[in-house]
């Protein structure tokens, strides 16, 4: 909490708006820790990258590249880091939860507890879910549909870019003043002026609002590319599945997140213009929120999960060595639970008293849902039957997702019941059936996603014990964690609460931090395999660009792949086309390389967003001369971008032919 | 589709899996703004979606009868569908390919903008003075949001506007000029659409109820 | 790698089920809440119909197309049956059916807003039974339950006799909270200056636990409450001792009492103010403030005009009422036109007495 001492000066107040030396938080020492680890850490990586003299071949090679491929990777490294972050507050949860009965307080106050759910959620949505599947989406869409890059490659390192401002200003909260403490979706009134009076909500209101102009232009980028830049011959029903979901995904995030944009510019002039749209005097409607942000949060949902439908359909087909069961049911499937996802949000807010009628519309539209979802789990099973199943790590993760999936699928349409969510909302059932979706779909997938286009990025494999390891930990750790809180739903327990009077609920809480624990030696053992196989890259070498023998576009070139994806644009004949073309007598073209027009890298996104973190940063602690400043700097650099007509430069032929030559010798190499 | 992509003579082809010649994808600008365009519509949908909400709940306050002044939002609208109008020559002076004359209407949009935004301003200023701001009913905060956002799009069209011209003087009417030019008329002509919603559902049925 | 492992892990979720029946929500003592139990098994039963085949099937279709598995049939082009995409779209299709008519049905008959008409499966309320009328304000953070009808309010706790129907009227003082005891009845959310309703019954006498179960901020954990279901006697008795309390509810206890604050102890009062819930709801308690009610009839008549600018004051006392320690300037509010009537404390005329309608058949 700031307290501003009283005989602060005027000039002070103008020069640093709220922001003083009380905002740093020395008095809190497990901030102070988390704070020391950070920053070793982080110098221990400076000094590294110093030391290896690669801040040159970071800045020109990653930083400002716009190739699809890069930024792709460094969505995921964003989120892998991200999840360290969200896992840390998870453990803390657990922790305080399996401590503080009775007498015994725990170890947070509720002011640090109340932070620390809020960070959670808003991390493991905004800155760990979106970014894996942003990643993913961005790496393998271009590859899949044959095209060079995405539609507008600046634009793309620019959102990532933004999305990095987020995650950026979400962490600087810890160290720098506190963070919102309303919850993940900030409901008013708690969330307006009176009752938040602090910076955290306005950490909360800014680190999304500019990571939400990051996925909205990505969402715009990738509908464009896949529209537009298939591959000659790619008919939209002859689409692999992953770039069906995709594309939905993309639908959604442009047609939610202007919801999101628009409730918290409304919400942030309650707080900053003394506006009266969420206030309980003056005519406000706090209700009002709650419908707006559910519209924006139910797509949501299905803006992280798509994807991965598209990532399971994928590796089920791919290794259960057979054509996909029902392709075309499964995009309609998908099809329909992208247009069903608007018609659900109100089933968040049953227990409002909106009245009978319109809680069962809302309540059967949910269960509609679940028929679409139900049919894409029927589709993967009878794609397994009569296959040749080999139980690599992808195909271990989406099977953890299939027992899983359904557990939470079902508690997820009990939830849909209204009277049954009269007892169950807000309860530890509910943390339990969307931890169960989000962890046994979201998470498995990605995983699934990452073990089976890691040899495609970087040409090895990943190591398997220590994936195996990863899985099994994660798989059982989820089982402890939140079986537990099932049953605690059932007994009343509610979410958000960090201390009970009730001794008897100690052994569940136990058991649901044991779970945790285990989930923690997952993501341990994920980092050890990252480790272990970049050790032993050269044994884990992929034979050929298609290690998996799959059957989609991505795998017909060389692996990790050339700058520009394809060295001749593909053709497409059939739904898979990659298998079409191995079946069918495809001959890798050796000669005739032409010179490839390929966009160039800049400087620009980089620099836009970072003007960003400081114009959000003055915003939230009321510099407004910083402020004001910063926002004519992003116009101006903006502008000054726009004078930029030198975006493009083509490849040489002889480079390309130079890569490709490279490529032909390697596979005859490895044939010998 | 596909039969014919397997035409018998290309069977034996190597090439029947790949392009020979560099492939040229259609450009999506239009296309991705365009979806920017409805992307913003959307913002605005919620703002309306507020104002529908709230905008009878004056707390006790003024209500639109007392606020609002037809005979100055009906000049404001004027200058605003002039503005796309004109707008309206520019374009047609560039497919003619006439850089001068393309600036020139291009400048004239520019000031109708510059009045519209005038007049706007004189309207909030003269509001705000009565003590009818924005923070004095929930119908106020919905009505200063929903016509400021359209206020603000229109500010930065003009900014806009003025770097186009700059860039036209400079490089010409060039393929990614022409390009730019579209999208900025479809972003004008999408704010004139939206205003036309704004006077229509704020204003006349504001006053005339 | 052998997929057999997480099969036996499978049975772990139906443990802890089974375990989970002691729990509050599956064995309730009131009868709203027991037929909200007994939907959500009707609902998991229909649901298993397909998710245990669902299971099953994976496990024997990972298991027995195994690539080790030489012997199983392998098709690797076969990907289309119209019969089977028949099958897997009707059957969860089906199964919705009978899930959304029970949804439409119970939705409705469960309905907070639904004034009872049974007091549990096999009996129906009878005629003379007056239900029992509780006002229930969700405060920083702390509750209290106004009844109208005996002119006694408390704080932190609740009674009321058993197989007598309850009806709530719900509202919050500043932020949003729900109102929830799992024994009696499924939770409704408290919100400032609107209210919500929930009817109900407690059919077995005992202390129960109630709280809020929507987080409203940093004293949330500590929002509790005993509901007490007491015999019509015990009521009476607890009636009685509430009423004997020397300390009164009027606005200036109110705005003292409303101020945020922690684990306050059970309090009682002997004589609450006419109409104070009314204002509670209204936002109006402060004197001067111009109620919600009042400033919704003068909005639909189109507002106050211009000079309804003027019309505000700032709330002097009231900065610690909104929560933080930013120095910020005092909230404004619109003034009341009128002068509020003097405090008048409730006299009810005839309380319903429910020890003798026990004795009654």
């Amino acid at each position: 909490m700031q307290t501003p001492t009283p005989e602060r000066s005027e000039l002070m107040q103008t020069l640093f708006g709220r922001l003083s030396l009380d905002a740093i938080p020395y008095h809190e020492p497990i901030l102070l820790g988390t704070f020391a680890a950070t920053a070793l850490l982080g110098l221990a990586v400076i000094a590294w990258i110093t030391r290896a003299r690669a801040w040159g071949w970071l800045w020109r090679d990653w930083f400002c590249s716009i190739d699809h491929k890069k930024i792709g990777v460094m969505y995921m490294i964003l989120a892998l880091v991200m999840l360290l972050r969200g896992f840390a507050d998870a453990i803390m949860m657990r922790l305080q939860q399996a401590m503080a009965f009775g007498d015994a307080m725990g170890y947070l106050p509720p002011h640090h507890y109340d932070q620390i759910f809020t960070a959670h959620g808003v991390i493991m949505i905004f800155f760990v879910a979106m970014p894996f599947v942003t990643g993913l989406m961005n790496y393998v869409v271009p590859l899949q549909i044959g095209a060079r890059d995405v539609a507008f490659p600046f634009l793309n390192n620019f959102s990532f870019w933004m999305t990095v401002v987020g995650a950026v200003l979400v962490m600087a909260s810890l160290f720098i003043g506190e963070f919102s403490t309303a919850g993940w979706l900030a409901y008013p009134p708690l969330s307006g002026a009176d009752y938040s009076p602090g910076v955290g909500m306005d950490y909360y209101i800014w680190a999304l609002q500019i990571a939400g102009v990051g996925t909205l232009l990505s969402g715009v980028n990738l509908i464009v590319t896949i529209v537009k830049m298939r591959a000659p011959g790619m008919t939209l029903m002859k689409m692999p599945v992953f770039t069906w979901t995709s594309l939905c995904t993309n639908v959604l995030i442009v047609a939610a997140f202007p919801v999101l944009t628009a409730v918290l510019v409304l919400l942030s002039l309650d707080r900053y213009a003394d506006t009266n749209f969420f206030t309980n005097d003056f005519g406000g409607n706090p209700m009002m929120y709650v419908n707006l942000i559910w519209i924006w949060g139910h797509p949501e949902v299905y803006i992280l999960i798509l994807p991965l439908f598209g990532v399971f359909s994928e590796v089920v087909s791919t290794f259960s060595g057979k054509r996909l069961f029902g392709y075309t049911s499964m995009v309609y499937a998908t099809v329909v639970i992208t247009i069903l996802s608007y018609l659900v949000w109100l089933h968040h807010f049953f227990t409002m008293g909106s009245g009978a009628s319109v809680n069962s519309f809302f309540g059967i539209t949910t269960m509609i849902i679940s028929i679409p979802t139900g049919a894409k789990m029927f589709n993967w099973l009878f794609t397994m039957y009569r296959g040749r199943i080999r139980f690599e790590l992808p195909m271990l993760w989406t099977m953890g997702f299939m027992f899983t999936f359904v557990i939470g699928g079902m508690t997820g349409v009990l939830l849909a019941v209204p009277p049954a969510d009269f007892v169950l909302h807000n309860s530890l059932f509910l943390i339990a059936h969307f931890h169960n979706v989000i962890i046994g779909g979201v998470v498995f997938g990605v995983f699934a996603g990452i073990s089976y286009w890691f040899p495609k990025v970087f040409g090895y494999h990943l190591d398997k014990f220590w994936g195996k390891v990863s899985f099994w930990c994660w798989q059982i750790g989820f089982l402890f964690a939140f079986m537990p809180l099932y049953v605690l739903g059932l007994m009343g327990v509610t979410r958000r609460v960090s201390h009970f009077e009730d001794a008897s609920l100690q052994p569940w809480f136990i058991t649901a931090a044991f779970g945790a624990v285990l989930i923690g030696a997952g993501i341990l053992a994920s980092l050890i395999q990252f480790y272990v196989s970049y050790k032993r890259r050269a044994s884990l070498r992929v034979v050929g660009g298609d290690p998996w023998n799959a059957r989609t576009l991505e795998w017909s070139t060389s692996s990790p792949p050339p700058e520009y994806n394809f060295a001749f644009t593909p053709r497409v004949h059939e739904v898979d086309a990659w298998w079409d073309m191995k079946r069918n007598g495809y001959v890798r073209p050796t000669s005739g390389f032409l010179a490839i027009h390929m966009p160039k890298g800049t400087a620009a996104g980089i620099t836009l967003a970072g003007i960003s973190l400081v114009f959000g940063f003055a915003m939230i602690w009321h510099i407004w001369w910083l402020a004001g400043l910063s926002f004519a700097g992003l116009i101006g650099a903006a502008i000054t971008h726009s004078f930029n007509y030198d975006r493009d430069y083509h490849i040489p032929a002889d480079e390309v032919t130079r890569t490709e030559d490279a490529h032909t010798r390697e596979l005859a190499a490895q044939e010998a | 589709m596909s039969a014919t992509a397997h035409a018998p003579g290309l069977a034996g082809d190597a090439s029947r899996f790949y392009l020979k010649e560099e492939h040229h994808p259609q450009n999506g600008t239009l296309l991705g703004f365009w979806l920017y365009l409805m992307s913003d519509c959307l913002v605005f949908a919620v703002l309306f979606a507020m104002y529908g909400v709230v905008g009878h709940n004056y707390a006790a306050g003024p209500a639109p009868k007392d606020l609002f002044y037809l005979e100055l939002v009906a000049l404001n609208t004027a200058m605003l569908l002039f503005s796309s109008i004109t707008y309206g020559f520019a374009m047609l002076e560039m497919a003619r390919n006439r850089k001068r004359a393309t600036l020139i209407w291009l400048a004239i949009t520019g000031l109708f903008g510059l009045a519209f935004l005038g007049i706007e301003l004189y309207e909030f200023h003269h509001l705000i003075h009565e003590g009818a701001g924005p923070q004095r009913s929930a119908f106020l905060s919905a009505f200063f949001t929903l016509v400021g956002t359209h206020g603000l799009h229109v500010s930065f069209g003009i900014v806009w506007l003025v770097v186009l011209m700059a860039q036209v003087r400079k490089h010409g009417l060039t393929v990614v000029n022409r390009r730019r030019l579209s999208c900025l008329s479809l972003f004008w002509h999408f704010l004139d659409v939206i205003w036309i919603g704004v006077f229509t559902y704020v204003y006349l049925m504001g006053v005339l109820r | 790698m052998s997929a057999r492992i997480p099969y036996s892990l499978l049975l772990l979720p139906l443990t802890f089920l089974l375990a989970g029946c002691d729990a509050v929500v599956m064995s309730p003592s009131g009868d709203i809440a027991m037929q909200q139990r007994d939907l959500i098994v009707v609902s998991t039963v229909l649901m298993l119909l397909i998710v245990v085949p669902v299971m099953l099937l994976t496990g024997f279709f990972a298991w027995h197309y195994r690539q080790s598995n030489k012997k199983a049939a392998y098709e690797p082009e076969w990907h289309h049956s119209t019969q089977l995409e028949l099958v897997i779209w009707s059957a969860p299709l089906l199964i919705i059916i009978a899930l959304g008519a029970v949804t439409w049905i119970t939705t409705h008959t469960l309905d907070p807003y639904r004034k009872l008409d049974r007091l549990d499966a096999s009996r129906p309320i009878p005629a003379d039974v007056q239900p029992l009328k509780v006002q229930v304000v969700a405060l920083d953070w702390k509750w209290l339950f106004i009844y109208p009808d005996y002119g006694v309010a408390s704080v932190n706790e609740m009674a009321a006799p058993v197989d007598v129907p309850i009806e709530f009227q719900i509202t919050a003082s500043t932020v949003m909270n729900a109102f929830y005891v799992p024994a009696l009845a499924g939770m409704i959310y408290a919100m400032p200056g609107m209210q919500t309703q929930l009817h109900a019954v407690i059919n077995k006498a005992g202390d129960y636990e109630g709280f809020s179960a929507n987080y409203s901020g940093a004293g949330f954990s500590h929002m509790r409450f005993t509901f007490k279901g007491l015999d019509g006697a015990g009521f009476d008795q607890w009636v009685a001792g509430v009423r004997s309390s020397p300390t009164t509810l009027g606005r200036e206890e109110y705005l003292k009492l409303e101020r945020p604050s922690e684990r306050e102890p059970v309090r009682h009062y002997g004589q609450t103010m006419a109409g104070l819930y009314d204002a509670i709801l209204n936002l109006c308690v402060e004197p001067t403030k111009m109620c919600m009610r009042d400033m919704m009839a003068i909005d639909a008549k189109g507002g106050l005009g211009l000079a309804g600018v003027y019309n505000l004051s700032r709330l002097s006392y009231d900065a610690e009422r909104r929560r933080g320690s930013l120095p910020q300037p005092p909230a404004e509010y619109v003034t009341a036109l009128c002068a509020v009537a003097p405090e008048v404390m409730l006299s009810p005329a005839a309380p319903p007495s429910y020890g003798l309608s026990r004795l009654a058949p």
